[in-house]
């Protein structure tokens, strides 16, 4: 069974099928990355160019790697060196990059909805790798798979995302996708940080509750998985929040709040952390914490992604 | 000159006129109304004759709310392709807004749109003044020239006015030369950085969101500077249901305060932009089934005296880009009529509120001379045929833009003879 779709936009437009299909994909990748000549030659003579119109470390490195380790030829552009700072339009950008002849773009961009503009303007696969404050499925997908690994399951858990809801696309990814996977998803944050009718974004095929909590009480109580999410001070025009220290206090995630939980609970944050802000160090370092294993399964999945778009045709 | 319009259903809400009637025009103005004749009844010399039986025959519909971008983006519009575009869709007068380039905050633009649309235009084509000089909101533009020149009302439409105090110089100083204040009713503050209507769709698509109160609190704001005033207030573009709320309360009290919605606001809502549609983008952008429901009722009890297009045109190369930032707006003037005919049909309106809301309430409100079919009135009329059905073609609007989210849709209702001044254009 393939993935009968040419691009990755986000986790809403995925089944339940297709997410459990990536992450068995992502399985034997990671089997692969566990050798010691980490490479297979599934993507030889595919052309993968990371577009990138935000600063990125973890995103951009992580689909490099991916690519590379599928022996996939791979470039990457960023915002900075690219023609967009001239005036070129989107669609200028993508059609020239088009007439290279590459076979996947990756894309992060600033404005929601970037990299559905570019696909249905290009026969090329197109993944989303974050738009705005849409989403960051490759991000979702990878956390599934921590969860998946820590916890041996996802259906039925308790998970809580907190911080940032109203700016973030990774959580909009998790909602999506941890909903349609069965888990019970509860959100928090201040309420200047939670977007209207958060609660209703999930469609009526997903049966288990979304609900977002009344206090950090609430919501820490019996989770299985506590997802923080970055405070994005850079993105706020004006004020969301009255200061660091308050937001610490009052919604971030510390050695003390974290005993509501449940004492096998994992520790989860896409990064960059602010250490001290949203999460303080002892539990971002503590033995609960699975912050690196997302980073590690990162691979994996965006090798599962790679494969199933560009290679995983019966023709590769 | 003579034009005989003949065996029409005539409809003129404003003389409560609803009958089968033989409209006769003489030169410019409309001569005589009479029972309608068989044919031969009457003698020589009709001159031209428009068979209009089996169609409804109405004062030529007026749009209060048209960008016709002429002076200074004539690439996305023109005065000679708006006012086509506004005949082709049954309207014999449009008002045109003063954000163009430059804006019409100075007599030469007004002439230089005057003479414009005495050269090119096919409708009358009645010029709006900025409020704000360079419609920056800090000082008040000359109105008494502007009004000179022959500007018939003043707007800042496009941006609101956000400093109170200026909003309220302007009603007080407008109202020395009986012109009327159009509030475009947007609080920045509140709508910074909102892409679409905020809600769930919002939400989901992670666009920012434009709460209601954005418009609600603007209105609430100018409705207490009228009463303050006593001048005279027209809120363009009503799109939510506290809007409606607000509005009719203050008519209840008494205050001078009319309204116009678009035909966008009582027919899509905030779904049409899923998938990032940028011909759903406008500014105030589509909002719930709820406020839908809310301006479908206003329109129906008169809290909505007026239905206004706010015809936007703009290339496709400010709507072909990422949402966010895609141009605000749509082309209406082509799909008005139609669109408001559907709320006859489904009983929101009687066929003569509608016609109403398309004619003299929208030349009241900004005490325009026209809108009825009155013996001695200028005789701009429009001839409907209401079973016509057809489908917006964009490649066939007249209009030189074509951002419409009603592309491909099927229409029932069309204006098949529109007359200007007595001419037929």
């Amino acid at each position: 069974m393939g993935l009968s779709k040419k691009d990755i936009l986000d986790i809403e437009s995925l089944s339940a099928e297709e997410i459990r299909l990536i992450l068995e994909t992502a399985d034997s990748f990671k089997e692969v990355l566990g050798r010691d000549i980490k490479k297979v030659p599934t993507l030889r003579g595919k052309t993968v160019i990371n577009l990138f119109f935000e600063a990125s470390t973890r995103t951009r490195t992580s689909f490099e790697i991916a690519a590379k380790r599928l022996s996939a030829d791979t470039i990457n552009i960023s915002a900075s060196a690219s023609s967009v700072q001239k005036g070129e339009t989107l669609s200028d950008t993508v059609r020239n990059i088009e007439a290279m002849n590459s076979d996947v773009i990756i894309i992060r961009h600033p404005a929601s909805g970037a990299p559905h503009f570019i696909a249905k303007r290009l026969k090329a696969s197109v993944i989303n790798a974050g738009d705005g404050s849409h989403e960051h499925p490759s991000q979702a997908l990878l956390d599934m798979q921590t969860i998946k690994e820590k916890k041996g399951r996802i259906e039925g858990l308790k998970v809580a995302i907190i911080g940032d809801i109203a700016h973030s696309r990774v959580a909009r990814s998790n909602i999506q996708g941890l909903t349609k996977m069965g888990a019970k998803v509860v959100l928090y944050g201040p309420k200047t940080l939670i977007p209207k009718g958060i609660d209703e974004i999930v469609g009526a095929h997903c049966n288990t509750p979304l609900q977002v909590a009344e206090s950090m009480e609430e919501a820490l109580s019996d989770a299985d998985v506590i997802m923080m999410l970055r405070i994005q001070l850079e993105r706020q025009g004006v004020s969301l929040i009255p200061s660091v220290r308050e937001y610490s206090r009052f919604f971030g995630l510390n050695s003390k709040n974290i005993s509501l939980a449940k004492g096998d609970a994992i520790i989860m944050h896409p990064g960059p952390m602010n250490r001290g802000v949203e999460i303080s160090s002892e539990v971002a370092d503590g033995s609960r914490s699975v912050i690196l294993d997302q980073v590690n399964n990162g691979i994996a999945v965006r090798m599962a992604l790679l494969y199933l778009l560009a290679g995983g045709h019966k023709d590769a | 000159m003579k034009l005989i319009i003949k065996g029409g259903r005539v409809i003129d809400p404003a003389n409560k006129i609803d009958g089968i009637y033989d409209i006769l025009v003489e030169d410019d103005k409309i001569a005589a109304l009479t029972p309608s004749f068989s044919q031969g009844e009457r003698g020589k010399d009709e001159g031209e004759i428009i068979d209009a039986s089996g169609k409804i025959v109405v004062p030529g519909l007026i749009d209060i709310h048209v960008h016709l971008r002429e002076p200074g983006y004539e690439w996305k519009e023109t005065i000679k392709t708006g006012t086509a575009a506004a005949v082709a869709g049954g309207f014999t007068s449009v008002v045109c807004m003063a954000n163009t380039s430059p804006v019409n905050d100075e007599p030469s633009v007004t002439e230089y749109i005057l003479k414009k649309a005495r050269g090119e235009g096919s409708c009358n084509v009645f010029p709006i003044g900025t409020i704000s000089r360079g419609l920056k909101g800090e000082e008040l533009a000359n109105i008494g020239e502007l009004k000179e020149a022959g500007c018939v009302a003043v707007s800042d439409d496009g941006r609101p006015v956000m400093n109170a105090d200026l909003m309220r110089r302007a009603l007080e100083y407008a109202s020395d030369f009986d012109l009327t204040v159009i509030s475009h009713a947007e609080d920045l503050t509140l709508a910074r950085g909102g892409t679409m209507n905020e809600g769930v769709t919002a939400t989901r698509l992670g666009l920012k969101g434009i709460p209601n109160a954005a418009e609600d609190v603007m209105i609430a704001r100018d409705i207490a500077l009228a009463e303050l005033t006593g001048a005279r207030l027209h809120i363009a573009h009503v799109s939510t249901k506290g809007a409606v709320r607000i509005i009719r309360n203050a008519k209840a009290r008494g205050t001078k305060v009319t309204a116009e919605t678009a035909p966008h606001y009582f027919t899509l809502t905030e779904e049409a932009v899923e998938g990032y549609n940028t011909s759903a983008k406008m500014n105030p952008p589509l909002r719930t089934k709820e406020d839908v429901d809310a301006i479908k009722e206003g329109l129906r009890d008169g809290t909505l005296d007026c239905i206004a297009t706010d015809h936007a045109p703009h290339d496709p190369d400010s709507k072909d880009v990422e949402f966010p930032s895609a141009a605000n707006g749509i082309v209406g003037l082509e799909t008005s009529l139609p669109l408001t005919l559907r709320l006859v049909e489904e009983g929101v309106l009687t066929l003569s509120q509608a016609i109403e809301r398309m004619t003299v309430n929208p030349a009241k409100a900004i005490g325009l001379n026209k809108g009825t079919l009155s013996v001695g009135a200028d005789a701009d009329i429009t001839v409907i045929d209401l079973n016509e059905e057809w489908t917006v073609e964009q490649e066939k609007l007249k209009s030189k833009s074509s951002n419409t989210p009603f592309a491909g849709w099927r229409m029932k209702g069309r204006a098949v003879a529109t007359i200007v001044g007595g001419k037929r254009v």
